[in-house]
């Protein structure tokens, strides 16, 4: 109760109050999360079991009953007749976990690095920062197609749709990394400084324990900031790389595989299956976002 | 100043030796090059024959070193795909992308630059105000969405504008080009303002910004002072003195606008290289995705290098510290 009520009392929770933008996306990416972990229960049907499935009900359009079997589907149906509203939930799993998993990725390997560059200097500084500095040469999609295209040359044929998932996050988390290990080494030359890591020192605690007990925590709100816009990003960054087809492969469909097959009926007319899942991209990507400028603003007013 | 360039320039190459070290690893290790070549049936002895010809028993770092020189010479391998010379592929897709990223380029600039002074001396106005949010979401917006959208508006409801290729093209010999026929510039136009959109706003915000910086200026204050007429105040003085930043970010888009064509070209279909590039990744057809992969790298840091160094000759500043 107590927890709750600091929460309630804080200034970002003010802030939050005080801001449309940040209230509404925070409700529509709550919603979307929500609808994503509850996807078995809240979705009609389950478009991975071919048994659900009835090819008649094919090309059914949004909330109108289908010519030969009457039923009727929130928004629409796909040439196989699999419901459109389910495969969007079941797709936003993909494209969260991606997106969750790939960032989580990027920022312990990031922390780390960051927290060891920083803590450290010398020759382990220059080597992760130089290899930091060429990385941002390239933009970070290419980088992503890169990896990703090494790592399906590596896996074998018969493994490579199963191991897509964790190829797609391996290439988007390594090539995202850079930014958390920048602001972590900046933040961690001005804390290592101060006298609360000398005292840590004199009393004889160890390089790790320094590091991850007191620098981290003090170095975290930045992070925070950092990691919610590249949520966005990731989110995106996996869409596009599904949509070009080299990421989630149509067994496992995410929302750019669907988007990718909803293009192909684009021309015949059936835009629904292009449509939904096109605005299901676009809420997530942007409520994230706009969460997370807001987010910066409050965490750290200097960066606006 | 000749120490930073020649540190910069060593940098560089430092750079494109480790891409090519990756590239390099790909064709050693992703996939036996054997495997590749020689198929189910073979012998021991075949194997072995193919190994010494090819060198591939010789140290890596000999093998690299031979790598290397072959590429300096424009001989990337054999695609594995297509069973021919990776150059000659590379060689004939690079005008649609050239072409394509020229014009979104010359897209965002115009556009780019005279939306931003718009938007600065009107700040505040309707119409700027429009444009400021639209750019918003036109940054958020994925670029593929945004090139299906241009599609679905004027390819299947409007009719006016072909949905994917590049049209009739004219043969020039070494050189094949979009640009002499009514229906290869009709095909330019949807790709190149979903490849250049991103770079518009970009330079359109960073214009915005600079003038606003400028406007507040002593010297505009003289200019007005001295009954200068707005357009000679704007273009002539302040204009002119937020090119430095501008410039140097156009120097650096350029290289992404050439690797965000791989995302509009298989929107649109655009056959150049970065529908070669995608279409080798699905495939896993090494020589072209290494090939690429050193091609896009050289491009990137010689245009690195060069806005570095042109940085050096207009900032003094970067002589002395670097």
């Amino acid at each position: 109760m107590n927890r709750v009520r600091r929460i309630l009392d804080s200034d970002q929770f003010y802030a939050f109050r005080r801001s449309p933008v940040a209230m509404v996306s925070a409700t529509v990416a709550l919603v979307l999360i929500l609808a994503t972990i509850l996807a078995p229960l809240i979705a009609p049907t389950n478009p991975f079991d071919p048994s659900s499935l009835n090819l008649m009900n094919g090309f059914t359009p949004p909330m109108a009953p289908n010519a030969f079997t009457g039923e009727s589907f929130l928004m629409g149906t796909d040439d196989q007749g699999r419901d459109v509203f389910s495969t969007i939930l079941y797709g936003m799993r993909i494209s969260l976990f991606v997106g969750v998993a790939a960032v989580l990725f990027a920022m312990v390997l990031g922390i780390t690095l960051g927290l060891l560059s920083g803590y450290f200097g010398g020759w382990t500084e220059t080597i992760i920062m130089r290899t930091a500095d060429v990385q941002l040469t390239f933009p970070s999609i290419l980088l992503a197609m890169l990896i990703f295209g090494i790592a399906k040359g590596i896996t074998p044929i018969e493994y490579r749709d199963q191991m897509a998932i964790w190829v797609l996050i391996l290439a988007i988390g390594l090539s995202d990394w850079v930014q958390f290990a920048r602001v972590v080494r900046g933040a961690t030359l001005v804390e290592k400084n101060k006298d609360y890591v000398a005292a840590a020192r004199i009393i004889g605690q160890s390089p790790l324990t320094i590091m991850l007990r007191h620098i981290l925590p003090n170095v975290l709100s930045p992070v925070l900031v950092i990691a919610t816009i590249s949520l966005a990003l990731a989110i995106i960054a996996e869409a596009t790389l599904s949509f070009l087809g080299v990421g989630a492969p149509p067994t496992q469909p995410s929302l750019g595989t669907l988007i990718r097959i909803g293009q192909g009926f684009l021309f015949s007319g059936e835009w629904w299956i292009l449509f939904f899942p096109a605005c299901t991209l676009l809420a997530l990507a942007l409520s994230v976002n706009l969460l997370g400028d807001w987010l910066r603003d409050v965490l750290n007013p200097r960066l606006k | 100043m000749l120490s930073y360039i020649i540190r910069r320039v060593a940098q560089s190459a430092l750079v494109l030796f480790v891409v090519g070290l990756v590239a390099f690893s790909m064709f050693r290790f992703v996939g036996d090059p054997i495997d590749n070549m020689l198929g189910q049936e073979r012998t021991m002895e075949d194997v072995e024959r193919l190994r010494g010809q090819l060198g591939l028993d010789q140290p890596f770092p000999v093998q690299y070193v031979k790598f290397l020189q072959e590429a300096v010479q424009g001989n990337f391998g054999v695609s594995f795909r297509q069973g021919r010379p990776v150059a000659e592929i590379l060689a004939e897709r690079a005008p649609a992308t050239l072409e394509l990223a020229m014009v979104s380029a010359v897209f965002a600039i115009v556009l780019g630059i005279a939306l931003g002074v718009f938007t600065a001396i009107r700040r505040g106005g309707f119409a700027a105000n429009f444009i400021m949010s639209a750019s918003l979401i036109g940054v958020s917006l994925p670029t593929f969405l945004i090139g299906i959208l241009l599609i679905y508006i004027f390819s299947v409801e409007l009719g006016w504008l072909p949905s994917f290729g590049r049209g009739e093209v004219v043969d020039l010999g070494w050189w094949n080009t979009g640009f002499l026929t009514a229906s290869g510039l009709k095909a330019l136009i949807l790709p190149s303002i979903t490849l250049g959109l991103y770079q518009m706003t970009l330079i359109m915000r960073l214009v915005r910004s600079e003038m606003l910086e400028v406007l507040r200026q002593d010297y505009i204050r003289f200019a007005r002072a001295r009954g200068l007429s707005d357009r000679t105040i704007n273009f002539r003085h302040a204009l002119k003195n937020t090119m430095v930043p501008v410039i140097t970010i156009i120097g650096l888009q350029l290289g992404a606008i050439i690797a965000f064509a791989i995302i509009t070209e298989t929107v649109f279909q655009w056959p150049g290289l970065g529908l070669l590039f995608i279409n080798a990744i699905q495939f896993v057809d090494i020589p072209v995705m290494a090939a690429y992969l050193m091609m896009i790298s050289v491009i990137f840091v010689t245009i690195n290098l060069a806005v570095d160094i042109l940085y050096a000759f207009i900032d003094p500043r970067l002589r002395v510290s670097a």
